[in-house]
């Protein structure tokens, strides 16, 4: 079950990222957005099954809503026309292509070597042991996270308040940058 | 089939490769902008891996405040991105190429 439910997510959010980058049909950047909107949605089913819940709810509060209403609301406030496909740039685009690749076959490998003596089953067998040996304190509740923040034997407290300081001046920011310009 | 912690960074590391791939292609600014965001969240998806197989909640911490930059980060970005577009008319990063406004 959980293993069918990771093929779920994993693919959709694989198969709508690579059409929110390479769409075939449009080009239109709202499309786009979309298909952002269901990456961040599968992600968070990723999430939920990794015990995170907590943290899936943040991810559909925050990306799917805050973030991609932000999105929208630019690129509708921009009034962006489907410009005409303008020639593709064959060069940048199998560097970028090599690039990515190289990277992520790097990746890949990396993790193999990590793992490159063990068959699928014994990782299996050894993942699942690991999770047994730590049942209930891994799960991301909103108790357990919040008491790992805030009252774990290191805390996060001093990191918690310089990230509500950013936030002020965040919003500060761009309330002077947006501002049209008296002249 | 059980999913594992190397399952988890190979979808991880997949979702970032298609974010670079998205930086370094598409030239407008907001697709630019999205595919940043897709790569922050394939950095989650492997700390909250990383986490859930560790039995230690640090990860989780760590994600729940890239969220939070993150958040901040799409705010004054979205607003530089608005107030350029004022000044030349344009979201294509090709349009973009002097630093005189």
């Amino acid at each position: 079950m959980e293993g069918t439910l990771f093929n779920l997510f994993a693919s959709l959010a694989v198969l709508s990222a690579l059409l929110v980058v390479v769409n075939p049909l449009s080009r239109n950047p709202v499309t786009s957005a979309m298909f952002l909107v269901t990456t961040m949605i599968s992600i968070s089913g990723l999430f939920v099954l990794l015990g995170a819940y907590f943290l899936a709810a943040v991810q559909i509060l925050v990306y799917a809503g805050a973030v991609m209403v932000l999105f929208l609301f630019v690129i509708m406030l921009l009034d962006i026309q489907e410009t005409a496909r303008r020639k593709l740039n064959l060069v940048s685009l199998a560097m970028g292509l090599l690039a990515v690749g190289a990277l992520f076959l790097v990746y890949k490998s990396s993790i193999k070597t990590t793992y490159g003596d063990q068959t699928q089953h014994q990782e299996a067998a050894a993942d699942s042991a690991l999770v047994e040996a730590v049942p209930a304190k891994v799960v991301g509740s909103t108790q357990a996270l919040g008491q790992a923040l805030f009252s774990g034997e290191k805390g996060f407290i001093l990191p918690f308040e310089i990230i509500s300081v950013l936030l002020l001046v965040a919003m500060v920011g761009v309330i002077l940058l947006s501002r049209k310009e008296q002249s | 089939m059980e999913a594992t912690l190397s399952h988890y960074l190979l979808v991880s590391g997949a979702l970032f490769a298609i974010g670079l791939l998205g930086v370094i292609v598409r030239r407008n600014l907001l697709i630019i902008y999205m595919s940043l965001e897709l790569m922050l969240n394939a950095a989650n998806v492997a700390l909250v891996a990383m986490s859930r197989f560790n039995g230690n909640l640090d990860g989780q911490v760590m994600v729940f405040f890239i969220i939070t930059v993150a958040a901040a980060e799409v705010a004054v970005g979205l607003a530089l991105i608005v107030a350029l577009y004022r000044k030349r008319q344009t979201a294509d990063v090709e349009d973009l190429a002097t630093m005189k406004l």
